[in-house]
Parts: C-alpha cells; sequence; structure tokens
C-alpha cells in the first residue's frame, strides 16, 4: 500500500470517526492489519483519552465488564422459568406481568425495563429476534450471542423462522402455530419453554439446571439430550 | 433510514454461524467500549442516541464490521456529536491543548447502579391512545431518512393490536434530542400471509412494538 493511501485511510477512519469509510477503502482486505484502525489498539486510544478528558473513569469501566460478564446470564432467566414450572400462581404472575414478577428475583435494570414473557404450549411456539439490532432481555438472558445479532438470524428469522429453527435443529409440526417476536421498541421477550416430561419428581434447582438459554430464545425445546447431559 | 440495519425479510445473508456457547467477551476491547458506551450516556450529556451512527455505516462496511466494532462507530460519533471531544482528539487519542476536563465520569458505583436500574423510557401521562386491543391497523408507509423503529416490512401491512404496552419516550425523535413525543406502544401482530404471501404457514405471525405515530385506522 503507498503511503498517500494509507494517509487517506487514516484521515478518513479517524476524522469521521470511522462513520463514513468510503467503500473502496476497504478494497484491499489488508488494510486493517496496516493500520492503527486495529479495533483493540483504537478502543485503547479512546479510553484513555475519555479518562484524560474526565469523561468515563478506568475502574468503573472495569466494574461495567465484570457486571456484564457475571452478574446476568441465562441462569438468571433459567430460575425464572424454573419457578414458573412448580408454582402455578407465580406463573400467572410472569405471563401477566413479567417485569414485576422477574423483580421478585431481584431482576431488573438496563435492557429489561419491560420484560414480556410468552409462553410456549403444545399448540404455540415462540421465537424471539432483533431485525433492527440486537435488543435482548439482558436482565434475565445477560448479553446475546454472536449469532444472534448476526445478520443471517436477524434477516431470516422473521421471514423463515420454521427454516431458522430447523437450521438450529427444532422442527416445529405444521399444526403449531410459530410466533416471531421482533423486539423492535422497549419490550424485550423471553421464552417460557415447555416443562419436558418426565420432570415431574425434580425440585425447582434441577429444573433451573435443565433450561437452556436456547430455549429461552425459542430456538430451541428442552428435549431428551437436555436432561441427560444439563447445560 | 432505509438501511443495511433493517435486515428483516431479507434471504441472501448466508447460514447462521451458531455456537451452543461462547465467553460473553470475544475479546478484552469488546467489554471496554460496551462499558465506555454505557458510561458515557449515563453522564447524561451524550445528544445522540445510540443507533443513527450505526445505521449510517454504510452497507458493505456495516455487514463487514463485527458487532462491537459498531459500537466504536457509535461511541466516537456520539460523543462528536455532542461536543465532549473533537475528532482531533480521536485521531490523536489526545485532549486538545487548552481543553478543560470535564469531570462528568461516574464512579464505579454510580455506573452499575445506574447500569441495574430500569432505565425510564415509560411516562406515566395522560396521552390518549387512538387504538384499543382487537383493532386492525394498518402500519403506515412512511421511509423517514432518519432513525425509526418501523421496519420496511412491516409498513404498509395490516396487523391487530394485540396490546397496549402503556407510553413510551418515541424514539425516532428523542435519539437526536428532537423532543420526548411520549405516546401509547402496541404490541401489533401481523400474520405471515399479510407480511410474506401465501407462501407462508397459514397460522404463523410476527408481532412487533408499534409507536402510536406508526399506525392508521384500516
Amino acid at each position: 500500500m503507498n503511503t498517500t493511501r494509507r494517509d487517506f485511510l487514516t484521515s478518513a477512519v479517524t476524522a469521521a470517526g470511522a462513520t463514513v469509510v468510503p467503500e473502496h477503502a476497504h478494497a484491499d482486505d489488508h488494510v486493517h492489519q496496516d493500520l492503527p484502525s486495529d479495533p483493540a489498539l483504537r478502543v485503547k486510544s479512546l479510553e484513555s483519552l475519555l479518562i484524560e478528558k474526565g469523561l468515563v473513569d478506568r475502574s468503573a469501566l472495569d466494574a461495567l465488564v465484570d457486571t456484564y460478564e457475571h452478574q446476568v446470564g441465562p441462569r438468571n432467566g433459567a430460575r425464572v422459568v424454573a419457578r414458573a414450572w412448580v408454582d402455578p400462581v407465580f406463573k400467572e404472575r410472569l405471563l401477566a406481568n413479567g417485569t414485576a414478577a422477574i423483580g421478585e428475583f431481584g431482576y431488573s435494570g438496563n435492557q429489561g425495563a419491560d420484560i414480556r414473557v410468552v409462553e410456549n404450549t403444545a399448540t404455540v411456539h415462540n421465537l424471539v429476534v432483533c431485525t433492527l439490532c440486537s435488543c435482548y432481555p439482558w436482565p434475565v438472558l445477560g448479553l446475546p450471542p454472536v449469532w444472534y445479532k448476526s445478520a443471517p438470524y436477524r434477516s431470516r428469522a422473521v421471514i423463515d423462522p420454521r427454516g431458522v429453527l430447523r437450521e438450529l435443529g427444532t422442527d416445529v409440526p405444521e399444526n403449531v402455530e410459530v410466533r416471531v417476536w421482533d423486539s423492535t421498541a422497549e419490550q424485550r421477550y423471553l421464552v417460557l419453554p415447555e416443562r419436558p416430561a418426565g420432570t415431574e419428581q425434580l425440585g425447582e434447582d434441577a429444573l433451573a439446571a435443565l433450561v437452556t438459554r436456547d430455549s429461552m430464545i425459542g430456538v430451541a425445546k428442552i428435549g431428551p439430550k437436555q436432561q441427560a447431559r444439563p447445560a | 433510514m432505509n438501511g443495511i440495519h433493517d435486515m428483516g425479510g431479507m434471504q441472501d445473508m448466508g447460514p447462521i454461524n451458531y455456537a451452543n456457547t461462547e465467553p460473553v467477551f470475544h475479546e478484552r476491547w469488546e467489554g471496554r467500549i460496551y462499558a465506555m458506551s454505557f458510561a458515557v450516556q449515563a453522564t447524561g450529556k451524550l445528544r445522540l442516541g445510540l443507533r443513527p451512527p450505526m445505521e449510517a455505516i454504510p452497507p458493505g462496511e456495516y455487514l463487514r464490521m463485527s458487532y462491537y466494532e459498531r459500537w466504536i462507530t457509535s461511541v466516537t460519533e456520539r460523543l462528536i456529536a455532542s461536543d465532549l471531544v473533537t475528532a482531533a482528539e480521536i485521531r490523536s487519542g489526545r485532549p486538545d491543548a487548552g481543553s478543560a476536563k470535564a469531570n462528568i465520569a461516574l464512579s464505579p458505583t454510580d455506573a452499575v447502579t445506574a447500569f441495574l436500574k430500569n432505565p425510564a423510557t415509560r411516562r406515566d401521562l395522560p396521552v390518549a391512545s387512538r387504538f384499543k386491543p382487537g383493532d386492525t391497523i394498518r402500519a403506515r408507509n412512511i421511509n423517514p431518512v432518519t432513525h425509526t423503529r418501523l421496519p420496511r416490512y412491516a409498513r404498509g401491512k395490516i396487523g391487530r393490536i394485540e396490546r397496549d404496552h402503556g407510553i413510551f419516550v418515541f424514539w425516532d425523535t428523542s435519539v437526536y434530542s428532537k423532543g420526548e413525543n411520549p405516546q401509547h406502544l402496541y404490541s401489533v401482530r401481523f400474520s405471515a400471509r399479510e407480511l410474506w404471501g401465501n407462501s407462508a404457514a397459514p397460522k404463523d405471525a410476527v408481532y412487533l412494538d408499534m409507536f402510536d405515530d406508526y399506525l392508521e385506522p384500516a
């Protein structure tokens, strides 16, 4: 790459905050290996700038990352689901006002101010997506996995939910209604999966161990396989 | 904006690259930029929402970038648009000579408390609802060049109000600091056949959360 081209790229990336990099700038795949636009370096540079300017505190960032990694996650959702399976009165509250019922566990906060719980039954299968970006019920599921935020899932979940489900290993019979919840605004959605057969003897904790992240997004059912090998 | 981000209904994006388990962040910088985005937003000093800069990324770039690379763009653009940093500072990685220190950084406790607190976008205001559950509506056919939560695939389509969620801040204006315009938000059911034609499964449906301004009687 000649110097002029690199200078141009550098200024395009940095001056515009990397928003409007002309398409042809990326015709060369090696560009990103050569430029200081490597995301790790750019983020490091941004972090020290914002700290120096008094806009963020380094230990606040540490605390937030720790919260994302350890305070939220699908184990929270699994406890909610298990409770709903064993306690019909709780389940009723959960389906009527998800936010309040989930709040009973102390789970609330960002990306989960309004959570709606939708129930899978013998006649209805629910599937959650965010076609526009990456909305996801953080307090109960944590941060979304990469595939959930990816173009293939976002684009096809609404037009071909049965194909998406098949691709991910779940066949929904024709007589079952598939409902896709495209989280376009304020509501976040949690699927209440069906309680698997043969689990009548299990207590709440053992049931929670059976509940998978995917079953609460609606891309999987909880089947015998998961029963044999709890996730 | 009719951008690449509004991808619901596209069919040529390839197979889903599914993983059963994965780390919360694949690389350290991903967590840092995500935390930075929240930390600066929680100062209340940003005048631009997080999505408009992402949605302005040209399609080829948008698809090439990883998810968190788009967040770098978003954070950077929002800081510049809010006059909290300059493009020159982004370039140099250092404060401009003579620039004042903001001193608005949240402490670790305040940052985490803000994160665990429900963000207040629901409004308890006497705003009338134009629709009620059971009503048949048509999603308006609008094509703003600005941010909207009305996906292209639903525009002009007939649906049924399933639930009234209550009154919420209207993103289409609030992301630009152009007013909250609080209004009713509804869950609207669109049959798969209405959206995608008769090859769709007859009983299937897509539910979208739609602001009052997106709807007209049908």
